[in-house]
């Protein structure tokens, strides 16, 4: 059990920096509500309420690359990336310890998000919230390799979101699916195995992504 | 024999494509019958067989980005490279012959209800991404792991996009849901199959020829340090 | 403990290592020398597994945990005080007496009265005795220490050599620095890279 422990110190570390910084949660809670905000004037008065539910997927997308582009900032100022790397640890420890502090502030941010979008657009359901908790593991799986990615590269922040959006479409179909459909189960089923093939991946090959 | 068979894999290679693509255009234009979509059903023994090239060449992209990861082969990279970016290129002509398809077939150069078409747009984004990743990295064993790492990301999408993208008809195109798979006679399907084997020859020729490229490239640059 | 033939480091068309032989004993204390751009910063990344040889071998003779490394960064989280940087590799280096231990080398270091002080407020000198404790906490028997004492002020260096004497015996060392003069005392061994 010395792997969850390692994990826990890990995104407790997380956590600590984001309490003693405060960059990442309040900008992707502005940000969320601000999108929202400016998806009211995109959407013309006669539109359905199946686009609203369409743009809250994409606010929510773009919120966690915006939470996503941040989440190594810490790590690759000092390079204290190797300073983990060389702990005793399995490197895997690194990536779940950093998903989980992003499924974290992905999650306080829909706390806001979701009644934000319910009190502006329409009511939020079952199918639409089980879709997102889904799709959340799934964002931070993914999103936290691919984080750990563009951080080693020269584009950065810019590459995140070209390296995430393709492997992010089956996300958002299952997503959209889940909230708009009469019958959710099978959308949430395929974000069920998303998330499970993903993670595996990420979990398996993370170690490739920071060492040489 | 083995120096042999290394020394001329290529122009066998090379050959065994040309015979192979002379024989199905032949048998495309003169031998498969026309069935009611007319002249233009003649694409499809272009456009599919193009697709599952491309498959075909993410597939091998993704076992040598594998084997990099695994067993550390360095030369696996180049490999893995050199498949994608022919994957790449047989995916935009399925792009583009599959457009042509169903601007004769449907009235319309893009049809979203067309489920490979979307998938090959997934795809080819997905790839161009790879492709930008690889290019923001210096040379090296890192470029090298995080290449296959995106590499083994693309494979396991192909599957779990196919899946989304039948599941998005549901909502998107309610109607245009038809299960039944093609009705070939023999003749289109033995066409069909040789149009299939041809294509795999063409990029296994390409596959081969841009390698050898490569590995010249590298050695030159090896002899030129060494002569420093 | 560390024995490597003929290894060799490139990255892309550069090539930083060219074929290093070096054998390490348990007892030994291995003083690499050589000018800027000769390789030994990336000769210790390698014997510490941060990067891996593009030919030759290389073994390392302790695993990941025994091993102490020191490099140019600090590898210390600027927003989180001394204190808490070192119980985080306390943590993960599953080390029993933390608490302990991590008083014990603040006061060594003379940190103590800082050890509640955020990280990013500490001069050079000051994180560069962080980084030694962070480097020395888990008790590591073989050492990987690159330009050790860079930046350290006078008090800071003889407290690193206070160190240094205590452990050469308990520990094998790899130390890197393009001064050799003041760690010739402990050198059992010596590599020029050039």
């Amino acid at each position: 059990m010395t792997y969850f422990a390692d994990v826990g110190a890990l995104a407790r570390k997380d956590l600590l920096l984001e309490l003693r910084a405060r960059d990442t949660l309040p900008a992707m809670l502005l940000f969320v509500v601000s999108t929202l905000v400016v998806f009211h004037f995109v959407l013309p008065a006669e539109s359905s309420d199946l686009a609203a539910t369409g743009l809250l997927w994409v606010a929510l997308l773009f919120t966690a690359l915006l939470g996503l582009s941040r989440s190594f900032a810490a790590e690759r100022e000092q390079g204290v990336i190797d300073g983990l790397v060389l702990a005793p640890s399995d490197r895997s420890a690194i990536w779940l310890g950093k998903a989980l502090s992003i499924l974290a502030f992905l999650g306080l941010a829909e706390v806001i998000a979701l009644p934000a979008y319910a009190l502006f657009f329409r009511p939020v359901d079952a199918g639409l919230v089980g879709g997102v908790v889904l799709a959340d593991v799934g964002i931070a799986a993914v999103g936290t390799l691919l984080a750990a990615m563009a951080t080693a590269s020269r584009a950065r922040e810019l590459l995140l979101p070209l390296l995430f959006l393709p492997l992010a479409i089956p996300i958002v179909i299952g997503g959209v699916g889940a909230s708009v459909s009469g019958e959710p189960a099978r959308y949430l089923g395929l974000l069920g195995l998303y998330d499970a093939l993903f993670a595996i991946i990420c979990w398996a090959s993370f170690e490739y992504v920071v060492t040489e | 024999m083995s120096t042999w068979s290394r020394n001329n894999r290529l122009p066998a290679l090379a050959t065994l494509a040309l015979t192979l693509m002379a024989a199905a255009i032949a048998l495309i234009f003169f031998y498969a019958p026309l069935d009611e979509d007319g002249l233009n059903q003649k694409i499809f023994y272009f456009h599919v067989p193009i697709a599952f090239t491309a498959y075909a060449c993410f597939g091998w992209g993704g076992w040598k980005a594998l084997r990099h990861l695994w067993k550390g082969d360095e030369d696996a990279d180049l490999e893995s490279y050199v498949a994608i970016h022919l994957g790449v290129i047989f995916g935009v002509l399925t792009l583009v012959t599959g457009s042509i398809w169903a601007r004769y077939r449907w009235g319309h150069w893009w049809v979203w209800s067309e489920d490979q078409l979307v998938l090959f747009l997934v795809l080819f984004l997905f790839y161009c991404a790879y492709f930008m990743l690889r290019y923001s990295l210096p040379p090296g064993p890192q470029r090298a792991n995080l290449s296959a790492v995106y590499a083994l990301f693309g494979v396991a999408l192909i599957p779990v996009s196919i899946l989304a993208i039948r599941l998005s008809q549901r909502f998107i195109h309610p109607i245009a849901f038809d299960e039944g798979g093609p009705n070939m006679a023999g003749s289109q399907f033995f066409t069909f199959c040789v149009a299939v084997l041809a294509m795999f020859a063409v990029a296994a020729t390409l596959y081969h020829l841009e390698l050898a490229g490569k590995r010249l490239d590298i050695r030159l640059r090896e002899l030129r340090e060494a002569l420093q | 403990m560390i024995h490597a033939r003929a290894l060799e480091k490139r990255y892309g068309d550069k090539r930083i290592l060219r074929g290093v032989s070096l054998d390490v004993g348990t007892e030994d204390f291995l003083l690499v020398t050589g000018p800027n751009g000769s390789g030994k910063t990336t000769l210790l990344r390698l014997c510490a597994g941060l990067a891996a040889p593009s030919r030759g071998e290389l073994s390392v003779g302790v695993e990941r945990g025994r091993l102490g490394y020191l490099g140019h960064e600090p590898l210390v989280y600027r927003e989180l005080t001394a204190h808490e940087n070192l119980d985080l590799y306390g943590r993960l280096y599953r080390i029993a007496e933390r608490r302990e231990r991590t008083g014990m080398l603040l006061e060594r270091f003379g940190l103590w009265d800082a050890r509640h002080a955020r990280a990013g407020s500490f001069s050079r000198g000051m994180l560069q005795r962080l980084a030694l404790c962070r480097t020395l906490l888990h008790e590591p028997s073989l050492l990987l220490l690159d330009e050790p004492y860079s930046g350290l002020d006078d008090e800071g260096e003889r407290l690193l050599d206070r160190e240094l004497a205590e452990r050469v015996a308990r520990a094998t060392f790899v130390v890197a620095t393009h001064e050799p003069e003041r760690l010739e005392q402990f050198a059992s061994a010596r590599l020029a890279l050039a």
